[in-house]
């Protein structure tokens, strides 16, 4: 009989105890990962996103940049100084033309160029070479003046040894009458 | 009467060289004085007779005397007579003893070579004669011995001592032009002989090469070359493996070697001007020669040494200058034209050629320092430039774009006989006579 009753005892205290413990047990953990996930994921979308248009930017801004210095870097190379026939006189256009590119130099400081001097093919050859000489060493004096090294710089002439354009007419002999720059 | 003054003339000359060898030096000068080129001498170049018979003796008989023909036409003095008008075929009628000369008076002829030809075993003998037909006279006779090969050289010493009867010159026969050609895509310095014969590629620099200049003793050849990425001067010896290289900052160009030393004057620009200066043979600077900012280039020197002609740009436009060595004075030689360069002082010292640019196109000019000219030479024919004298004086070297690329001419210093030197694949430009070649 006695041995009857604890049995009870026990299922009443046991069997509901355990049943609680169970059932607390598992709404915990439920709310647990219900709660905590939503968050996280929340967030981490948020930073991917965030992440991700920081990164679009930075390679919009990176992209900008770029094409800005290799723009800069383009025109160094492609804009040519031009002159007069038989001079070696600096035109007011060539001489902006070589403020900017005394800028890139400034701004790109460990870069060497040559400047070299062209002629057109009507003079005759050896003078030519001295008057491309002319051309090649005033543009440079004129960059060492706006305060690039001159070590930075080196002169070459050309004469009429390298045209750009082999036509025989004013057009294509104001295209040859040039300095122009390259990199190293 | 022309004629006849004419045949009073080469009395006097032919006389003058029996009667006063070796004294008579002086004499010679009547080819000069009498301005050669405006009246030829008519000259007999018959067919050569045939000593042996075979192949090579029946060639001989027929291009040796064509190549003599055509050398000593090349001088500007002559007029060849046609072999069709001949009244005799000295291959088959008459012996060298019995030259009848009205045969050849008749016809117009005042100048007769004979020639004969024996082949042995690959040895040639060829025996050569000049006669006066009118004087009726052997003025020279020259038998030569050598390999078949040889033909032209025996043929151009015949025509050496046919010009020294005629002239007391020496004549070109043994000289050589060196000029620029881009055959191969690029610049390079060639060398043939002075009638265009045998060119031959001298440098093999892939780059730019430029402005040959001949040392007075023909064994020295200075340039310009890119071949290290700028133009810097090379001294090269032409037989020996040696030579010099003048590579300052900025160009190293225009040589021009001092008469029969071992210097030479070029431009140089590591002042950042290009200044003229002398230097030693191996590229030293002895001195400085130009003085003035802005250009100064292209130096050519008076034969003894004392000038120095030059461009230069000190008043406004490039014009030719002389400057004499000892006083330092600097005088303008050119007035006229806006664009005067390229200056060729002639090897008599008593003229200077040079390229002047009128509308556009470059012509070439001869001016004497007597005042007298400039006169122009070339005319409507596309760009005419770069004159160089033969060392005798008689002829001037040029480049021609007269039909399209740029070729080699060669006239005679008054610019009669305008003709073109070579053909050859691409440019050429910058021709310069050598000196007389010695031991050649």
């Amino acid at each position: 009989m006695q041995k009857k009753l604890w049995i009870i005892l026990a299922l009443v205290f046991i069997v509901p105890g355990l049943l609680f413990t169970v059932s607390c047990a598992k709404k915990a953990v439920k709310e647990d990962t219900s709660l905590s996930q939503q968050a996280a994921d929340e967030a981490a979308a948020e930073k991917a996103r965030q992440e991700e248009l920081a990164r679009q930017r930075a390679i919009e801004e990176a992209r900008l940049k770029e094409e800005a210095i290799q723009k800069a870097k383009d025109n160094f190379l492609n804009e040519d100084i031009h002159f007069e026939f038989d001079s070696a006189v600096l035109t007011p256009d060539a001489q902006e033309i070589l403020k900017t590119k005394a800028e890139w130099l400034q701004n790109n400081p460990n870069v060497k160029s040559t400047i070299e001097g062209h002629c057109d093919e009507r003079g005759t050859l050896e003078y030519n070479l001295a008057l491309g000489e002319r051309r090649a060493s005033g543009a440079k004096s004129f960059l060492v003046d706006l305060g690039i090294p001159a070590s930075r710089l080196t002169a070459i002439s050309y004469g009429e040894e390298r045209p750009v354009d082999p036509g025989q007419n004013e057009a294509a002999w104001a295209k040859n009458r040039r300095c122009h720059l390259t990199i190293k | 009467m022309r004629n006849c003054w004419i045949k009073i003339f080469w009395l006097i000359v032919i006389m003058s060289f029996w009667a006063l060898q070796g004294v008579a030096r002086a004499g010679y000068d009547y080819i000069d004085i009498s301005h050669p080129f405006l009246r030829k001498i008519p000259i007999a170049v018959p067919l050569f007779k045939k000593v042996s018979s075979g192949h090579e003796t029946d060639q001989l008989s027929k291009s040796a005397p064509d190549l003599l023909a055509e050398t000593l036409e090349f001088t500007g003095y002559f007029k060849l007579l046609d072999r069709e008008a001949f009244l005799v075929n000295p291959q088959t009628d008459a012996a060298f003893a019995s030259i009848n000369f009205h045969d050849w008076t008749s016809i117009g002829a005042e100048l007769l070579v004979t020639g004969g030809v024996l082949v042995q075993d690959n040895l040639v003998e060829i025996e050569l004669r000049l006669y006066d037909t009118f004087k009726e006279q052997l003025l020279v006779g020259k038998r030569y011995k050598g390999r078949v090969e040889d033909e032209r050289k025996i043929i151009r010493r015949f025509c050496s001592e046919v010009i020294y009867t005629l002239t007391g010159d020496r004549g070109i026969f043994n000289t050589k032009i060196a000029f620029v050609s881009t055959g191969t895509g690029n610049k390079e310095i060639y060398i043939c002989e002075f009638d265009g014969y045998n060119p031959r590629q001298l440098t093999h620099t892939k780059s730019i090469t430029l402005s040959p200049a001949w040392a007075s003793d023909g064994q020295w050849l200075a340039y310009t070359s890119y071949a290290k990425g700028k133009p810097d001067l090379y001294i090269k010896n032409l037989r020996e493996n040696r030579s010099y290289v003048v590579a300052k900052k900025g160009i190293n160009t225009t040589p021009a070697w001092f008469p029969n030393k071992f210097e030479l004057a070029a431009t140089l620009s590591f002042s950042d001007d290009p200044e003229i200066y002398l230097l030693t043979g191996t590229g030293k600077i002895i001195k400085r020669l130009t003085y003035n900012k802005g250009i100064d280039v292209s130096p050519t020197w008076s034969p003894d040494g004392k000038s120095v002609g030059f461009v230069s740009k000190r008043s406004g436009t490039p014009q030719i200058y002389i400057k004499d060595i000892d006083s330092g004075q600097v005088k303008r030689l050119t007035f006229q034209g806006r664009y005067n360069t390229q200056p060729s002082w002639s090897p008599k010292g008593d003229k200077m050629a040079y390229s002047g640019m009128e509308n556009g196109h470059n012509n070439i000019f001869v001016i004497g320092f007597d005042g007298q000219g400039p006169i122009q030479l070339t005319h409507n024919e596309g760009d005419n430039e770069s004159p160089s004298w033969s060392p005798d004086g008689n002829l001037i070297v040029f480049t021609s774009t007269r039909e399209g690329p740029s070729r080699i001419y060669v006239m005679t210093s008054y610019g009669t006989d305008q003709r073109r030197l070579l053909v050859l694949k691409g440019r050429q430009t910058e021709p310069k006579w050598s000196p007389r070649m010695v031991n050649k």
